[in-house]
């Protein structure tokens, strides 16, 4: 990539995290600061989030969806950045399976992400300049404090549904976890209440491929002007390949070759599955800052939800009012089925409401994001089902 | 043994388990037994048929158990709380005394170890309410007299090598076992093969040889 073009877009991603485009910003003051688990007040501190539909007269339709890693706030409009269709799009908008015409749909950017939601590319009003590390570290339940803050903002009391894969899941369970009243109805998918040893050390990698890239600079490259892409992109391409199953990455890339019949006997992108794993890293730098990758990582290793009830995870739903559809996939090793069958036993054992599907389908953790009809069929009968017991309308 | 290696049963043959031609009644005849607005558990639900019934008619908070996949998934589409599970191995994750009833609907006899299922239920809901289809019934009875082969009837139309139904029992032995862990039998009625119930005034051995489903309200012995 020129170098000209990464200063640019280097450029428009500071703009980005400042005044984001087609976003709405809610703005938290002095009086309002986010406690975070590390113990620090995080202040002044904004969010950035979008919303879809209206939100009826007992503000009792409002569902919120909560992003995974490098996601965002466009979950179903086109991405301000890459021009792309929201990241949820087969799921969320008018007559989908999470219907925009029924329900009022929220999403906002994660704090410590990097469109819009305080991060470690925000400025910090202390220096003026970008925090980079200064920025503390923060965890899912801090992303869901901060959440909690702006449906507090919008008046909303009682969330009708919370949603979300991945790491959107484990927040979906904090939101159960930390706030059970205000949850009628919650959507963790494709996730797990803790990293395991495997996710961390994955993670890891990603973290010192930026950190070893020269121009992330410990962190102050948006001070210093330069941009750690190689880094990210590396740590993009490690982790997509644990987004994708064996079967799926070999059904779309098999062992061909990619512009060429033979082997150039060098180290160029011969084989399709690395020219695509190319792209995939450096159309992810376009639009992702690298510290925020390693913020929105740690947060990720943190989590730990039985950790705070003495290692007992049914305790973490005690008398839990919530009903809960869980859902995972049987080809995505990162967050496999046996890490959502543990939710569903906690949750059984706490007498909770759950249900718990797994979908057969070859394409991996990312399978979530992507056209499943029946993972489509199941939401759409839960948030029915739900939707009555909440006296919603549901259309016959 | 080993769990792991059990074949998964798909819907068609939940289906063909649970769905005879007077599999209606049997259903029917389970949520009779219901009191409204109870807490009910649906172990081997199928596709949610009975879970429906009892939501609609009895307002019971019902919650449900499939081994299949496609039953699962159809539960939920309907707004049932099914979860994916295995009546051998999952019921011990469900706490003491969860729920009013848990049921077993044309299941019992597909189980690995009925007994340790039977407790289980009992030890998780405050009733158990058990139908299967009885062994002992006339017809099967002359079947393997005059053939001398496994008997395969219209509801039970599967070979041996095939079938899931791997612990068949006739109404006597079900009412041994229950005597045996020390279960209370709160009602029992037998169905006929039009899936009527059999008078209630009939010696036992009138119900095991003329019943050919059989469904009991279980409770603990206090």
């Amino acid at each position: 990539m020129a170098e000209a073009d990464l200063k640019s877009i280097q450029k428009a991603r500071a703009k980005e995290a400042e005044s984001p485009r087609e976003s709405l910003v809610v703005r938290f003051g002095a009086e309002h600061p986010l406690k975070l688990d590390s113990g620090i007040a995080l202040s002044p501190f904004q969010i950035a989030y979008k919303t879809y539909g209206q939100l009826n007269a007992h503000r009792s339709n409002a569902v919120l969806i909560c992003h995974a890693l490098t996601g965002d706030q466009h979950v179903a409009s086109v991405h301000p950045v890459t021009g792309k269709n929201g990241w949820w799009e087969t799921m969320v908008g008018p007559g989908k399976p999470i219907d925009t015409e029924r329900y009022f749909v929220i999403c906002s950017n994660v704090v410590a992400g990097c469109m819009g939601s305080s991060g470690p590319s925000s400025t910090d009003p202390a220096t003026g300049k970008p925090y980079g590390l200064e920025f503390p570290v923060i965890t899912i339940r801090d992303m869901v404090r901060a959440q909690a803050m702006l449906i507090d903002h919008l008046g909303i009391d009682t969330l009708f549904a919370v949603a979300g894969g991945s790491m959107g899941g484990m927040q979906v369970l904090q939101w159960a976890q930390s706030f059970p009243e205000r949850v009628f109805s919650a959507l963790p998918i494709a996730c797990a209440t803790r990293h395991s040893a495997q996710n961390i050390a994955f993670h890891e990698v990603g973290r010192q491929a930026v950190m070893a890239d020269p121009e992330w600079r410990h962190g102050r490259y948006l001070v210093e002007g330069t941009n750690p892409h190689r880094g990210l992109a590396v740590a993009r391409m490690g982790a997509h390949i644990t987004y994708m199953s064996d079967a799926a990455l070999h059904r779309k890339f098999g062992r061909r070759f990619q512009d060429r019949s033979n082997p150039t006997f060098s180290f160029d992108a011969d084989f399709e599955v690395e020219s695509y794993l190319r792209y995939q890293g450096s159309s992810f730098v376009e639009r992702f800052d690298a510290n925020s990758y390693l913020y929105l990582t740690r947060a990720m290793d943190y989590f730990d939800l039985a950790a705070e009830h003495d290692g007992v995870l049914a305790n973490a739903f005690r008398n839990s009012p919530t009903r809960f559809c869980v859902v995972s996939f049987t080809s995505d090793w990162l967050f496999p089925t046996s890490e959502s069958r543990a939710i569903v036993h906690a949750l059984n054992a706490a007498g909770a409401r759950v249900s718990f599907a797994e979908i057969v389908t070859d394409k991996g953790h990312d399978a979530f994001l992507l056209d499943e009809p029946e993972l489509f069929a199941i939401i759409r009968g839960f948030l029915d089902g739900a939707a009555r017991a909440r006296g919603l309308v549901v259309p016959s | 043994m080993n769990m792991q290696t059990r074949p998964q049963r798909d819907l068609a043959t939940a289906h063909a388990v649970r769905n005879g031609s007077s599999a209606r009644v049997d259903l029917l005849v389970v949520a009779q037994m219901v009191k409204p607005n109870a807490k009910v558990l649906d172990v081997g639900c199928g596709d949610g048929e009975l879970l429906k019934i009892l939501t609609e008619t009895k307002n019971v908070d019902g919650r449900g158990i499939e081994i299949s996949r496609e039953g699962v998934n159809l539960c939920v589409a309907k707004g049932l709380a099914v979860i994916q599970g295995d009546a051998d191995t999952d019921l011990v994750d469900y706490p003491d005394d969860a729920f009013d009833y848990v049921i077993l609907s044309q299941t019992l006899q597909a189980t690995w170890r009925p007994r340790v299922v039977l407790e289980h239920m009992l030890r998780i809901g405050e009733r158990a309410i058990v139908s299967f289809p009885n062994f002992g019934h006339w017809k099967i009875r002359l079947k393997l007299l005059f053939q001398g082969r496994m008997p395969r009837t219209a509801h039970l139309p599967d070979t041996w090598y095939d079938t899931q139904n791997i612990h068949f029992c006739t109404i006597r032995d079900f009412r041994d076992l229950c005597n045996e862990i020390g279960v209370k039998m709160e009602a029992a009625v037998a169905l006929n093969h039009w899936g009527g119930k059999l008078r209630i005034n009939v010696p036992w051995w009138f119900w095991n040889l003329f019943g050919e489903q059989a469904v009991f309200l279980l409770s603990r012995k206090k």
